[in-house]
């Protein structure tokens, strides 16, 4: 029985010295990636090429869900305010739920799905066809000419993405409150408006997408350059890309949203 | 930049004591080698061997846990990142899938280096290419992308490459591995015109006996860490090592045994 | 795969393009951008005992018609009241100097507005002027402890 207990403890103690290994070669790898940026910044067409992929690619996604989670937000955000008398308010509760806090973070998440996987299994791809290794030989560093473009596109097009979520999804919840169910078009736009602050509201919403971009494309990137090279472990590098980046934009959004909303 | 084909006694490539594990695993146990310039020179053995971990080692890629590594007279572990990479640019590699750009094309790929590393202007870039797949006999499938090419005519592509920048010297990592017959003649005849025209240093890895002995002027035979035979092809088809003389004739039974060890059969039958 | 260059250009222009709309869209039409820095307009104050839920950028309605808003808050130490500065649009320049201040609010929850009812007097408000005619904002606890105590009062008289 102890040594079962023991074995367990090893086991957990292995565990957390690999993670903790892990980590430190994920930051490596990101401080090595960062400083290939100044150099990447002069080949605008690697760049260009890749915001098509990361981002433009992921709009489709991102445009349908904004729409359906505002019409959502609308609908069951009238049906809870009124019973207060408080359905004018609808706009307000809309608006400040995308901006603040689902815009972010679901769009962190739906990018991490398509977007993040994506780039983890082409970078696993090349890395298990030799193509990172080819580069190596021919004097190109792959993390400055291959990862740094794509940490770059992936920093750019998150904000953009979850802009574009939200004002949709207030488009959305607008849709549902005053066409459908009757609420006031005017009241629905003055409330939101009167509470919702450019620079506490819309602006942190920003850093925070800023944040998960960052975050999230490291981890696919770093996933998908330290997979095994076999198609079996390109399949767990992408698993691992959407779990972790899943629970790193939500373990974030709590520590920014504490530091940011403090009343 | 031609090489002189004479016999240079200083070898291109120079090991010395070369220790190198994976793990437990010895996967170069104090060996010995040297590659001649202007020469092929074969690294054979059985798979698993350490054949490509060899060619990582001259390239820099890995590091020896002890040893020499020099080439051209510089010693490769001891390099700066710059200077590294600046003798990457007089090695070419080619890799056992042809490791092409699957985002670009023929053209793209063999101009990959020449974009990279000179500052030529796209009229330059456009005859070198053109040249080097005219050398490999693909100068008219130059709008391929590399996705559509056949194992044979990305390897092809990917020796065009490889002397895109005109280097010194060529690693090749199982070139023959899953060729048709048709292939391989091809590239059997590229690699020996390329060392023969240009004196280009080859340096072959592969366990395909008859097509590397073919062209070879020098053979190692690699085992366990340790090199069991040397010599020209010719004095390898003659030695007296039990070993030399399995691998070369592709013997089932010798100093590598056939039956993995186990204990006597009458024991392990119910009988 | 590479894609036609110019395609690719043009729909990641696209792409960026759209992202800044929704991000000026955001700005204008979602939140209170448009009223920082504030429409021009003219400063008046209002003294209040008691200004309840009423915050700086509360709008100021004259019936029912948004008219300006509140930019500051600021507390008297004479005469302990509070001290509200309404900022009118300079289009309004016709409200008479015995307009009366109420504070109201906007539904059961809502937010607090500044409420003004028109007098009857020929000069007007202008810059610096201050509104006279106040009633104080109605504290939910004061009513509820009225309600009480009438409630109390009305059982003693039985």
């Amino acid at each position: 029985m102890k040594t079962w207990f023991l074995d367990r403890l090893q086991n957990l103690g292995q565990w957390g010295l690999a993670s903790l290994e892990r980590l430190g070669r994920g930051t490596l790898f990101f401080i090595a990636v960062v400083g290939g940026i100044p150099e990447i910044l002069r080949r605008g067409r690697l760049i260009v090429a890749q915001i098509y992929a990361v981002g433009a690619l992921s709009l489709v996604i991102i445009v349908v869900s904004g729409i359906f989670v505002g019409m959502v937000l609308g609908l069951q955000g009238y049906n809870t305010l009124v019973d207060f008398g408080a359905a004018e308010s609808l706009g307000e509760l809309v608006a400040l739920s995308l901006v603040r806090e689902l815009g972010p973070v679901v769009t962190a998440l739906l990018y991490a799905g398509r977007a993040g996987s994506a780039l983890t299994a082409e970078i696993g791809l090349m890395k298990t066809t030799e193509q990172l290794s080819a580069m190596e030989m021919m004097a190109v560093d792959p993390l400055h000419r291959v990862i740094a473009p794509r940490l770059l596109a992936g920093i750019i097009s998150m904000p953009l993405l979850a802009a574009i979520f939200s004002i949709l999804g207030v488009y959305g919840g607008h849709f549902v409150g005053v066409t459908l169910l009757g609420v006031d078009d005017g009241a629905y736009w003055s409330q939101m408006q009167a509470s919702v602050d450019w620079h506490e509201d819309i602006m942190n919403g920003v850093i925070k997408s800023f944040v998960f971009g960052i975050v999230v494309t490291w981890i696919a990137l770093f996933e998908g350059y330290d997979t095994v090279p076999t198609s079996e472990g390109i399949s767990l590098a992408t698993t691992r890309t959407v779990v972790n980046s899943s629970l790193a934009v939500l373990g974030l959004d709590f520590v920014l949203t504490a530091l940011m909303f403090n009343k | 930049m031609q090489n002189n084909n004479t016999n240079n006694a200083e070898p291109l490539v120079r090991i010395r004591g070369l220790t190198f594990k994976r793990g437990q695993r010895a996967i170069f146990d104090n060996v010995d080698i040297n590659i001649q310039r202007g020469k092929i020179t074969a690294i054979m053995g059985p798979s698993g061997c350490g054949k490509t971990t060899l060619l990582r080692l001259i390239g820099g890629q890995l590091r020896p846990l002890s040893g020499s590594v020099q080439v051209d007279g510089v010693e490769v572990p001891a390099l700066s990142r710059r200077a590294l990479m600046n003798l990457r640019k007089r090695m070419g590699m080619l890799f056992q899938s042809g490791a092409l750009l699957t985002d670009l094309n023929v053209y793209e790929n063999v101009a990959f280096p020449l974009r990279e590393h000179t500052p030529l202007p796209e009229s330059a870039i456009r005859d070198l290419v053109l040249m080097k797949l005219e050398a490999v006999g693909l100068r008219g499938a130059r709008g391929l992308m590399a996705a559509q090419l056949s194992g044979g005519m990305a390897r092809r592509v990917a020796l065009a490459r490889a002397i895109a920048l005109e280097p010194m010297m060529i690693m090749y990592d199982e070139p023959f591995a899953g060729q048709d017959p048709i292939s391989m003649g091809v590239l059997i005849r590229l690699i020996k015109s390329l060392n023969e025209a240009l004196g280009i240093t080859s340096v072959i890895v592969s366990h395909d006996i008859h097509e590397t002995v073919s062209i070879a002027d020098y053979v190692y035979i690699l085992s366990a860490g340790k090199i069991v035979g040397e010599g020209t092809p010719a004095d390898l088809a003659s030695t007296n090592s039990q070993w030399v003389r399995q691998f070369m004739q592709a013997l089932a039974d010798g100093p590598v045994r056939f039956h993995y060890p186990a204990a006597a059969i009458g024991e392990d039958l119910s009988l | 795969m590479m894609t036609n260059t110019r395609t690719l250009e043009i729909v990641v222009g696209g792409f960026i393009f759209a992202g800044l709309v929704a991000l000026l869209m955001l700005s204008m039409k979602v939140s209170n951008l448009t009223d920082i820095g504030g429409t021009d307009g003219y400063e008046i104050k209002a003294k209040f005992d008691n200004i309840g839920g009423l915050k700086v950028r509360s709008p100021v309605k004259m019936a029912g018609v948004k008219i300006g808003q509140v930019s500051a808050i600021d507390f008297d130490n004479t005469n302990y009241k509070a001290v509200a500065t309404l900022k009118i649009d300079r289009r309004y320049d016709k409200i008479p100097t015995d307009t009366s201040a109420k504070i109201f609010t906007a539904g059961l929850l809502g937010e607090q507005y500044v409420s003004l009812e028109a007098g009857g007097d020929d000069h007007y408000l202008k810059q610096g002027g201050e509104i006279t005619l106040v009633s104080n904002a109605v504290v939910l606890e004061q009513v509820i402890g009225q309600f009480l105590y009438n409630k109390a009062a009305g059982n003693d008289k039985k």
